[in-house]
């Protein structure tokens, strides 16, 4: 699974512009057999199964875009000015380095400080390719670009930039191969846009209008020095979703989430986010309303250029999902 | 002016001071809607007003394949809305819309359908203490002044304008609300110029300023192949006070049409903007890349209704947006209009059949 994670880390893909993920995980999960779509905003859709008399239509979304930079200006030495895409933070950016989806690759820096306590705002940051001047640039205003940063193997932990949610596109993926005779006709969704406000997993769940929706994605943990207060840690299984900052699961899929962990002997954490939010949000408040849930992987550095997750987790949390997928999921009140 | 190539549609300058010179802050856009109505209701083939107040309306294709392409233009304007008396013609009011409230003391105003003048009060600088004269105002402390006959003459819930008239000064077009009058102006041209290969979604919307509200609805009903968003966008193209590089201008006067990658509720979708920037290049209309940022129009609303609507938007660029006038060229409204009749002209079922990028 680790070469499956590195592959999908390392494609550039920030949100709006996620082709080279889309097109890999095309060609990874191209079975004979299987019925994909890609939508107007770009999401890919993968429908697998049929559904029987006692099963569901259900929605599995990871989102495939990425957090990255969107250039605002060349000046007239060559330098980039550059907005966020998402939640990108300065804290993360300076000394790094980017790669433009049309592979030109640059080194992040910043205006002088006037004052070294304070962290300069992203305004005050600029790229360098290495031009010195607008028309020496191999970069305009509009291009984009992501953190340029290899996966990192420490074992059973990994680190890497777009962990979240690329991770969440390995999850799924597997789940997709080792699904077995399931009642339900599952609808996996590799959605765009969620960095900037779920957008294709919205247009991607009206679409389907499932029956129940799952999101596969990141969530923060509390066990680092002076961490937030949070009873997530990496490596003590998958946390099922409880509440987030957008979002309150369905309790009745906690339920049957938790229960699926106890069955096949699963560890797992129960996920209370204070903020953030998932695509299992749009899922839930589409057309009439959705019961929504999410299993969340444990991630240290959200959002950083070293996102580090526990491959343990992510085993889990491929096992959770298709003990849930192969049984009857019955959402009586 | 420019040199227009043949076919294109062009501007229609006195259109525009009637539109500009009218008043329809958010949620009361009556003003403008009647104008829009009376330019093409004659000619559309289906007109409707929706429950919000959008017009929306219809040009036929007259060949097929034809695409569903919305346009959409704001109607709406940044404004106030009166709360309540305090007494003798002395009035209440709210902001309708983004606007710096530093501005506000001392401007001109015209309040409810039979244009009251008055004027938001401003305390003078003779009775001013300088520590007064440090901080903004809030606009709870601002009251708008009718003057002692117009004690009684405005109600709670009735819309305030800015009072400044239309002018034009050469090359530029000087008035309140060129955000977004230019872009229905613009619309208005395409409603009377259509394309056989084009069913026209022409949505003349409500409530932009307040979120988006009447673009929402209107795409969710017309449920377009595309659409493409025309707003006013600020330029900021202005000297910086240490004669540093300027490099958050937004955009710039003169410089065409302000083509969006990215704002704060949209990701253009990137077949759109290659489209537009290729169909300006073959045409030879001057444009110019929005800068990337915050900010946003009605295609955050539009993108995300149904299925999803591949959407993109251009602006015409107009100095001092949200104030009580601003500043424009005509050249850039009238490369704005071409860039979207050609963009139109040119496009074809065919041509966005690949993949979003």
């Amino acid at each position: 699974m680790k070469s499956l994670i590195r592959q999908l880390v390392e494609s550039a893909a920030p949100s709006g512009y996620e082709g080279a993920a889309r097109d890999l995980i095309k060609e990874l999960l191209s079975l004979p057999g299987s019925e994909m779509q890609v939508d107007a905003l770009g999401n890919l859709i993968v429908k697998k199964g049929i559904r029987q008399p006692d099963g569901l239509r259900v929605m599995l979304a990871a989102h495939i875009d990425e957090i990255g930079f969107i250039v605002t200006h060349v000046d007239e030495h060559g330098f980039i000015r550059f907005t966020n895409i998402g939640g990108v933070r300065p804290a993360n950016c300076i000394g790094g380095r980017v790669r433009f989806i049309n592979g030109v690759q640059g080194v992040i820096y910043m205006d002088r400080q006037e004052s070294a306590d304070r962290l300069p705002p992203l305004e005050k940051l600029y790229i360098d390719v290495g031009a010195d001047s607008p028309s020496s640039c191999p970069i305009r205003v509009g291009d984009v670009g992501v953190f340029d940063r290899p996966f990192l193997d420490l074992g059973d932990r990994l680190a890497s930039k777009a962990m979240d949610d690329r991770i969440g596109v390995a999850v799924l993926i597997e789940v997709f191969r080792q699904m077995g005779q399931s009642p339900h006709e599952a609808v996996f969704v590799f959605s765009t846009q969620e960095e900037v406000g779920l957008r294709g997993a919205t247009t991607a769940a009206y679409a389907i209008d499932p029956d129940l929706g799952i999101s596969v994605d990141v969530t923060m943990t509390g066990d680092t020095p002076k961490a937030l207060k949070m009873e997530v840690s990496l490596g003590k299984g998958p946390a099922i979703k409880v509440r987030d900052g957008g979002m309150l699961s369905d309790p009745r899929i906690v339920q049957m989430m938790v229960d699926a962990a106890v069955r096949a002997g699963i560890p797992y954490q129960l996920e209370v986010l204070e903020a953030g939010t998932t695509d299992a949000r749009a899922m839930q408040l589409t057309r009439a309303g959705v019961p929504a849930g999410c299993v969340s992987i444990p991630c240290r550095y959200v959002h950083s250029q070293s996102e580090m997750v526990s491959l343990q987790d992510v085993e889990n949390a491929v096992r959770l999902l298709v003990e849930l997928l192969n049984q009857p999921l019955k959402l009586t009140r | 002016m420019m040199s227009v190539s043949p076919g294109t549609p062009t501007v229609n300058i006195g259109l525009l001071e009637r539109l500009t010179n009218a008043i329809a802050v958010s949620g009361d856009e009556r003003e403008v809607r009647s104008i829009v109505l009376e330019e093409v209701q004659s000619i559309a083939e289906d007109m409707r007003i929706d429950a919000l107040g959008n017009v929306l309306v219809t040009r036929r294709a007259k060949t097929s394949p034809f695409l569903k392409v919305m346009v959409a233009a704001h109607m709406d304007e940044v404004g106030f809305m009166i709360v309540d008396e305090d007494e003798g013609g002395l009035y209440r009011f709210a902001v309708v819309g983004g606007m710096d409230s530093r501005l506000l003391p001392g401007k001109a105003v015209l309040v409810g359908k039979d244009h009251l003048p008055g004027v938001i009060g401003a305390r003078p600088i003779h009775l001013s203490e300088s520590s007064d004269l440090e901080r903004a105002i809030p606009v709870d402390s601002l009251r708008i002044d009718l003057g002692t006959g117009g004690a009684g003459k405005a109600q709670p819930g009735d819309r305030a304008g800015f009072a400044t008239r239309f002018q034009q000064s050469g090359p530029s077009l000087i008035a309140k609300a060129l955000d977004n009058r230019l872009g229905v102006a613009a619309l208005i041209e395409l409603v009377k110029n259509p394309l056989d290969h084009i069913e026209l979604q022409a949505a003349f919307t409500v409530q932009e300023e307040i979120g988006l509200r009447g673009a929402g609805v209107a795409a969710y009903a017309m449920n377009p192949d595309r659409a493409i968003v025309i707003d006013s966008t600020p330029a900021f193209d202005l000297p910086v006070w240490d004669a540093a590089e300027n490099y958050q201008y937004n955009t710039r006067l003169g410089a065409g049409p302000a083509i969006y990658t990215a704002d704060a509720g949209t990701l253009s979708d990137p077949r759109l903007v290659s489209h537009l920037i290729e169909t300006a290049e073959a045409e030879g209309i001057p444009y110019q890349l929005r800068q990337p940022g915050g900010g946003g129009t009605d295609a955050g609303a539009i993108h995300r209704q149904r299925a999803g609507i591949p959407t993109v938007s251009l602006s015409v660029p107009g100095r001092y947006a949200h104030t009580p006038i601003l500043l424009a060229r005509v050249s850039d409204w009238q490369n704005t209009l071409a860039l979207v009749y050609h963009a139109l002209r040119r496009l074809h079922p065919s041509l966005l059949t690949a993949e979003r990028s």
